[in-house]
């Protein structure tokens, strides 16, 4: 971490203070955003570990090395931990870092509630991942904690597990808050919001719908909360409330939540494509629309994970139909990916690798998504390994890709030094070929039936179901290789210059600043003309 | 302070969304009333149907079953009857506590298929209120219905579902009043 210090600062400019005080009391946007990115990636390993686990159990067919107990216990935690502690945060840390730094801003509008929206989170996990020190174990309802089984049938620690929901929330919320006032307020003179990178633009949209579906899942916790300790009947049929409920309330939340998870990784996709296809982005204006329109799908569609619940056919058309819409702007972003790097002078450094892997690989995912939104066919992929292999696809060659590509692009930025190349490239095609292997077969086995979150299974599936673990293991390493790579970078690292990538300084204010970037950057506002391709 | 204003914008915006989740529970429910979703039958209605109305012949399946590790024994009189559209039938329905204590239940209606629920009207049931019921007491109470001759025609038999939940801890302040 020390490499983000700025060792020759000016006087005025007074530089970090040391030790750990510097880290709990910071107001830099900069450090928060590598406390995030650190954070997630700590949460990535535990994550990852009881990934780990659940394989393991499930590389043969039997009862292997856990109970089923905690093999739920597992798969709850895995689904809770990657989706508010990894992907959530390490978005925010590089909305930290980049988007002052993309704007011309000298900070984030609101830096100490940026310190506060943090600290919390560490705090919020505690509570969660302690939970499984305690008597009746950890939350084992699945990530989606569908009421009774979170209510009358839960473990005594839902408890604890609404708290940590609530302060989550509240940490999104907050960071949400900041962002969105720091992109009103603070762009550099003459950057008009289509003037903006896509990066920021995508952040902006993902902002908008974090405080707009956080809230309803603190109200469904708040709910559940009443219903345990309250007497209330939300969701309890016997005081006249309604199980299903629940779940239309958590979709509500839940589907724009994963468009939470990828609509930052399209700006950071957009940006390494036009950077290393030394092209601008084609049709800039329709990948901001596309964004928007997206985000807007996103609220009207939240049924169709619940095609199963006994709808009538007007809600299951309306919501297959709705669902469908979504591919059209998304497939207008991957044509523009495409058209961006056609006739591109393209290389293909690591970033760049992670990131057209990003567009084939979710393009992948994206279709099965459409399989899924058939309300017919749904009822049988419903709860089944395609499903996982569906959203795993989004979110791990996705989102996660797109994480590691951001970490690549930036990371030269961030400490002045350069990663390893050639470790970055193994890194690459470790994760590509492990990722395919881990996802790839579970479409096979979820279309012969077998089902999700269930610690067993039939013989039929014994040999994918191997082939799937191995994957899993390997793709597990290559992130330890990652970890290296960037303490490598960190400490042996070859020195990075300002511009980093060829031609990237007309493309973005982030590469007009030195390497490794000042603690305090663009005290006055850089001017527009500075970025040729700005238009 | 163009920050200060954005800021607090967004602030109220996260707490009315905050009460937006607390409105979607009366929404849904008001939303299910008038579509008829899920089942969801409405609450007495007094209804006659004038005679000269073709009637048809609709079949009623009773379904009862029991909560969690709700004790008592719950049955109707018997499973099934075939009834006219229009007209007026009655259905016994059991309730046996079999435990050593004083207990309350609350029998919750589902009318299967969906679509059928809003013309399956009940003009009395014991399912709009709880059951009181010392140790070992039994009590048989009716159901009084009516299915509504407008009954699309595609359907061309019903089942009425009950299940019967616990309700001794939520609703023992209430006794307690009373």
């Amino acid at each position: 971490m020390s490499a983000v210090i700025d060792s020759h600062h000016d006087d005025h400019h007074h530089g970090p203070a040391k030790g750990f005080s510097r880290w709990l009391y910071t107001t830099n946007h900069k450090d928060i955003g590598s406390m995030y990115l650190w954070f997630s990636l700590v949460m990535l390993f535990i994550g990852g570990a009881m990934a780990m686990v659940i394989r393991a159990e499930l590389f043969e067919p039997g009862s292997q090395i856990v109970s089923p107990e905690f093999y739920n216990q597992m798969v709850t935690n895995h689904g809770l931990i990657m989706v508010f502690g990894v992907i959530m945060p390490a978005f925010v840390g590089f909305a930290n870092w980049m988007i002052p730094m993309q704007i011309g801003a000298p900070d984030m509008a609101l830096p100490r509630l940026n310190n506060l929206s943090f600290w919390i989170l560490p705090v919020a996990f505690g509570i969660l991942l302690s939970t499984f020190f305690m008597e009746g174990g950890a939350p084992n309802f699945g990530w989606t904690f569908y009421a009774p089984l979170s209510t009358e049938y839960a473990p005594p620690t839902v408890t604890f597990f609404i708290f940590s929901v609530h302060i989550m929330g509240a940490s999104s919320i907050m960071g949400s808050i900041n962002i969105i006032t720091t992109i009103l307020n603070m762009r550099a003179p003459g950057m008009t919001l289509m003037k903006m990178p896509l990066f920021v633009w995508s952040w902006f949209i993902t902002a908008y719908l974090l405080i707009a579906v956080m809230p309803v899942l603190a109200g469904a916790v708040t709910m559940m909360l009443m219903d345990i300790h309250a007497g209330t009947s939300f969701f309890k049929a016997g005081g006249g409330g309604d199980p299903v409920l629940f779940q239309h309330i958590f979709w509500f939340f839940g589907h724009p939540e994963v468009y939470i998870m990828i609509l930052p990784a399209f700006g950071i996709v957009s940006h390494i494509i036009e950077t290393f296809s030394r092209k601008p982005i084609f049709g800039y204006s329709s990948m901001v629309y596309a964004i928007a329109s997206i985000a807007l799908l996103s609220f009207v569609v939240w049924a169709h994970h619940m095609f199963t619940v006994g709808m009538p056919i007007a809600g299951e058309l309306f919501f297959m139909y709705s669902t469908m819409l979504i591919a059209i702007p998304t497939g207008v972003k991957v044509f523009n990916w495409l058209s961006t790097m056609f006739k591109g002078s393209l290389t293909f450094e690591t970033p760049m690798l992670f990131a057209i892997a990003f567009v084939a690989l979710f393009t992948i995912g994206g279709l099965s998504g459409i399989m899924l939104a058939i309300a017919p066919a749904d009822f049988q992929y419903h709860d089944t390994y395609f499903v996982v292999a569906h959203f795993h696809y989004v979110l791990v060659p996705g989102a996660l890709f797109s994480l590691l590509a951001a970490a690549y692009y930036w990371i030269p930025k961030w400490t002045g030094k350069m990663y390893d190349e050639t470790l970055g490239k193994v890194h690459f095609w470790m994760s590509f070929i492990s990722v395919n292997l881990t996802f790839f077969p579970m479409h096979f086995v979820g279309l012969a039936g077998m089902p999700r979150r269930i610690p067993d299974y039939a013989m039929q599936f014994a040999d994918w179901n191997m082939m799937v673990s191995v994957g899993a293991f390997l793709f597990g390493i290559s992130q330890l290789l990652f970890l290296f790579i960037v303490l490598k970078c960190i400490y042996n690292g070859k020195e990075a210059t300002t511009e980093v990538w060829e031609g990237a300084k007309d493309r973005g204010f982030e590469w007009t600043v030195d390497s490794p970037a000042p603690y305090h950057t663009f005290s006055s506002p850089p001017s527009m003309e500075s970025l040729k391709s700005s238009s | 302070m163009e920050a200060r204003k954005s800021t607090l914008k967004l602030i109220l915006f996260t707490f009315g969304m905050f009460g937006f989740g607390f409105a979607l529970v009366p929404l849904y429910d008001v939303f299910c009333d008038i579509t008829g979703l899920n089942g969801k039958v409405t609450g007495p209605t007094i209804t006659t149907y004038d005679q000269e109305i073709s009637s048809r012949e609709v079949k009623i399946t009773f379904v009862t079953s029991n909560n969690k590790q709700m004790p008592w024994s719950f049955k109707s009189s018997s499973p099934q009857m075939k009834v006219e559209t229009g007209q007026d039938y009655l259905m016994d329905f059991t309730f046996t506590n079999t435990t050593d204590k004083p207990m309350i239940a609350q029998a919750v209606p589902s009318v299967s298929p969906g679509r059928g629920a809003r013309y399956f009207h009940k003009t009395e049931c014991f399912c709009f209120e709880q059951q009181f019921l010392a140790a070992g007491e039994s009590i048989t109470i009716p159901v009084k219905f009516i299915i509504d001759p407008e009954l699309p025609a595609d359907i061309s038999s019903l089942a009425l579902g009950y299940t019967l939940f616990d309700v001794t801890e939520e609703f023992a302040n209430l006794q307690a009043k009373n």
